[in-house]
C-alpha cells in the first residue's frame, strides 16, 4: 500500500523557559523538532509497510528548514521525502496549509491512506487533517486510537469521541489523524540517519503545485491581527504550618473565593 | 501574494522585533533587522517596531459579504444536547445583539423535538431541528453535508462550534467545503466597529495568545472551548421558532460504524469544575486511588500528568497538558505534579491553582495561588478530612 505521512517541524516546547520574574516565554535559542504528534504517524505508517508491503512517502510544507523534519522521518523508516517550499506558502493558515498538501499528494499520483498527527504543538488546531480529506474528496476518520484492520479496499479503525470508543470502516484511501495511544514510535537508526543525510528529496514549489491565490497568506481565510503575551498569573501564597494548619488555611481560602 | 518586507531607511535596529517574533526567525546584521524565510507573517513584529519599518503587503480579494447575516449555533448532541452548546447560546446571543441580528441554532439528531423545545427558551430566535434516525450518531459526511446546505441557505454570518472532539472532527471539513475560515479553540469572542468577530485563542500551548479576523470570507467560523463562555439564561415567556427541517434520503456516508463501545460514565475532566491531578509524586499507581478519593469529595475528576500516564499508572483520557487535554476548571488541584511547560500548557488558564509538592522549587508552585510544601499522604487525607467535616 502507499501511504502518505504530513509532518511539520514545530518549535521545541520541552525547550521553552518561562521567565521567572515576567512569568513570559523565553524565546531565545528555541530549538525545532518534528511536532511530537506526527512520530506517532510516522511509525503507524512504518508498521503498515512493515505487515503490508508497499512504500511511506513523509510529505511536509515549510521553510527550508522543514528538511530536517523529513530526514528525521527517513532515519526512522520512511522511504521517499517531499518538501513543499516557497514563500508564497508563508502566511497559510489551515485552508491554505491543507489546500497545498492535497495539491502535493495529488500530484505523487495513486495512494491509499494518509496519516497525519490529530494535531500540532504550536498551531494546536487539528484541522489539517479533516481539510486535507475535504480537498481530495475523500473520508476522514479522526482519533484513531488503533488500527483493526486494512486490505486493499478498505480500513477499520477505534477511534475515540467524547465519551465513547467506535469502530469505524472508511473505504480506500481515506485520511486518518492518529492521537498518541496508537503506538510507541522507534528510535531513528543511526544506520539510516546516516543515509538520510545523502538522500535526495523532493523539493515543490508553488509553480508544481496548481492554482494561483490558494496559498500561503493569499489563500488563507484568517487574518492574525495580533499576537501577545497571555496576562502572567498574579504571584500566589505559600501556605505554612503543618499540615493541619496548612489545610485550614485551603479550605478558607477556598471558601472566601466562594470555590467551595 | 503577500510579503512581509522591512523598510531600510526606517529601521534604527533598536532589536525590538527580535524580541517580539514569537518564532525567533528575525535576526539582527548590519545595524538592520532581518526577516528569515519561514516567517508566518503573524505581524508581531509590526506591531512592535516603533519606526513603522515592517510592513505586511496583502493582496485583499473583497467579497460581498453583506447578505450574510446572524449568528448560528450548531447543536451538538449525544442524545441529549451538550452543555457547552448552552455556552455557545449564551456568547451567540451576545454577539447577535451586537450586530441586531438573530440567533439561531441547528440540531441533528434522533428524536430531538423535546430538547429543541427546551433549548427554544434559553434566548434562540430559531431552531432548525433535522430528526432522523439515521442521524442519531454523528458521522462527518452527512453532518457536514447538511450543515453545508444549511449555511447555503441561511447564510449565517458567524457560525459557532464548540470544540468538542465532534465539533473538531467535523468543522475543519465543513470550513473547507465552504471555503471560508475557521479559528479553532477560541476563548474569546467580540464584535468590532465593523461588524465582524473578533477570535481570541491560546497557540503554542497558551504561551502566546492569538487575535485572528476572517475579513473577507463568510461564515466566520469557530469552535468555541468549553467552561469559557457563560451559559444562556432561561427566558421566562420566550420561545424562538422551531423549523422542522426534510432530511435527505439519499446523505453522502461513506465510513460505516461497525461498533459502539460506551466507556465509563466518569465525567471527562474537559467538562469538570474540579479537577484532583496526580504525578510522579505519588511513588507508585496505588496513589490515585487517594486522588480519586479526594476528586470524589470535591465531585470532581481525576487527572494526571504526562510522565505517569506514559508509564501506564492511568488512562490517557486523564491527561492533562500539551500532549493530552487542555482544561479550564474552577479548581484544579496538583498533587505531586512537579510542572512542566508541557503539564502548565493544559491548566494554567484554571481559576484557582492549587498545587501540593514537596519540593518547594518545583515550577508548579509559580503558577499556583495557594502552595501546599508537604508530603501529599500527610496533606491530602488531612483536606478530605476537614472536606467531610460537619460545617464545611
Amino acid at each position: 500500500m502507499k501511504i502518505v505521512v504530513c509532518i511539520k517541524l514545530v518549535p521545541a516546547i520541552t525547550d521553552v523557559k518561562i521567565d521567572p520574574e515576567t512569568g513570559t516565554l523565553i524565546r531565545e535559542g528555541v530549538e525545532s523538532e518534528v511536532n511530537p504528534f506526527d512520530l506517532y504517524a510516522i511509525e503507524e505508517g512504518i508498521r503498515l509497510k512493515e505487515k503490508h508491503g508497499g512504500t511511506v512517502t513523509a510529505l511536509s510544507m515549510g521553510p527550508p528548514q522543514a528538511e530536517r523534519a523529513l530526514r528525521d522521518a527517513f532515519a526512522r523508516g520512511c522511504d521517499d521525502m517531499i518538501l513543499l517550499t516557497d514563500r508564497k506558502f508563508a502566511g497559510a493558515d489551515t485552508l491554505a496549509t491543507s489546500y497545498t498538501l492535497s495539491r502535493a499528494i495529488r500530484k505523487t499520483s495513486l495512494y491509499d491512506l494518509v496519516i497525519c498527527g490529530h494535531k500540532t504543538t504550536d498551531g494546536d488546531t487539528g484541522q489539517v487533517g479533516p481539510g486535507l480529506a475535504e480537498w481530495l474528496g475523500i473520508p476522514h476518520v479522526s482519533y484513531v486510537r488503533k488500527i483493526i484492520d486494512v486490505d486493499d479496499r478498505s480500513i477499520v479503525v477505534d477511534r475515540s469521541i467524547d465519551s465513547s470508543y467506535e469502530e469505524i470502516e472508511a473505504p480506500l484511501p481515506c485520511v486518518i489523524t492518529v492521537t498518541k495511544e496508537i503506538n510507541v514510535p522507534r528510535l531513528p537508526s543511526l544506520r539510516r540517519k546516516i543515509e538520510s543525510r545523502r538522500m535526495p528529496l523532493q523539493v515543490w514549489a508553488s509553480e508544481d503545485l496548481g492554482r494561483e491565490g490558494r496559498f500561503g497568506l493569499e489563500g488563507s481565510a484568517t487574518r492574525v491581527i495580533k499576537v501577545y503575551d497571555p496576562p502572567a498569573r498574579p504571584g500566589g501564597e505559600l501556605l505554612r504550618g503543618d499540615s493541619q494548619t496548612q489545610v485550614r488555611q485551603l479550605v478558607n481560602r477556598l471558601k472566601e473565593r466562594r470555590i467551595l | 501574494m503577500s510579503t512581509i518586507r522591512l523598510i531600510k531607511d526606517k529601521c534604527t535596529g533598536c532589536g525590538l522585533c527580535v524580541e517580539t517574533c514569537p518564532f525567533g526567525f528575525i535576526t539582527m546584521s548590519d545595524n538592520h533587522a532581518s526577516i528569515g524565510v519561514g516567517c508566518s507573517l503573524c505581524g508581531a513584529c509590526v506591531e512592535a517596531c516603533p519606526m513603522e519599518a515592517i510592513i505586511i503587503e496583502a493582496k485583499e480579494r473583497k467579497a460581498d459579504l453583506s447578505d450574510y447575516r446572524g449568528v448560528l449555533v450548531f447543536g451538538e448532541q449525544e442524545g441529549s444536547v451538550s452543555a457547552v452548546v448552552y455556552e455557545l447560546l449564551g456568547k451567540g446571543r451576545e454577539l447577535a445583539d451586537k450586530l441586531e441580528e438573530n440567533l439561531e441554532c441547528v440540531i441533528l439528531g434522533n428524536e430531538m423535538m423535546d430538547e429543541a423545545k427546551e433549548i427554544a427558551t434559553y434566548g434562540v430566535d430559531r431552531i432548525y431541528l433535522y430528526d432522523s434516525p439515521t442521524l442519531a450518531r454523528f458521522r462527518d459526511d452527512p453532518y457536514v453535508e447538511i450543515l453545508s446546505e444549511l449555511v447555503e441557505e441561511i447564510k449565517p454570518s458567524v457560525f459557532l462550534i464548540g470544540a468538542t472532539p465532534i465539533g473538531r472532527s467535523l468543522t475543519p471539513r465543513l470550513a473547507t467545503r465552504l471555503r471560508t475560515g475557521l479559528t479553532a479553540d477560541c476563548t474569546g469572542l467580540d464584535i468590532d466597529p465593523e461588524g465582524n468577530l473578533i477570535q481570541t485563542r491560546p497557540a503554542f500551548g497558551g504561551n502566546v495568545m492569538a487575535r485572528i479576523v476572517t475579513p473577507n470570507h463568510r461564515p466566520q467560523m469557530a469552535t468555541v472551548r468549553y467552561k469559557v463562555m457563560k451559559r444562556a439564561e432561561k427566558l421566562p415567556g420566550h420561545a424562538g421558532e422551531i423549523v422542522v427541517k426534510q432530511v435527505r434520503e439519499d446523505l453522502t456516508d461513506r465510513t460505516k460504524i461497525r461498533k459502539v463501545l460506551k466507556v465509563s460514565e466518569e465525567m471527562s475532566i474537559t467538562e469538570a469544575d474540579v479537577i484532583v491531578s496526580g504525578g510522579k509524586g505519588l511513588g507508585n499507581p496505588e496513589g490515585f486511588k487517594l486522588i480519586r478519593e479526594l476528586a470524589d469529595t470535591l465531585g470532581g475528576a481525576v487527572g494526571a500528568s504526562r510522565a505517569v500516564v506514559d508509564d501506564g499508572w492511568i488512562d490517557y483520557k486523564h491527561q492533562v497538558g500539551l500532549s493530552g487535554k487542555t482544561v479550564r476548571p474552577r479548581l484544579y488541584i496538583a498533587c505531586g505534579i512537579s510542572g512542566a511547560v508541557q503539564h502548565l500548557a493544559g491548566m494554567q488558564t484554571s481559576d484557582v491553582i492549587v498545587a501540593i509538592n514537596k519540593d518547594p522549587s518545583a515550577p508548579i508552585f509559580r503558577v499556583a495561588d495557594y502552595g501546599i510544601v508537604g508530603d501529599l499522604y500527610e496533606v491530602i487525607p488531612e483536606l478530605i478530612r476537614q472536606l467531610r467535616s460537619p460545617g464545611c
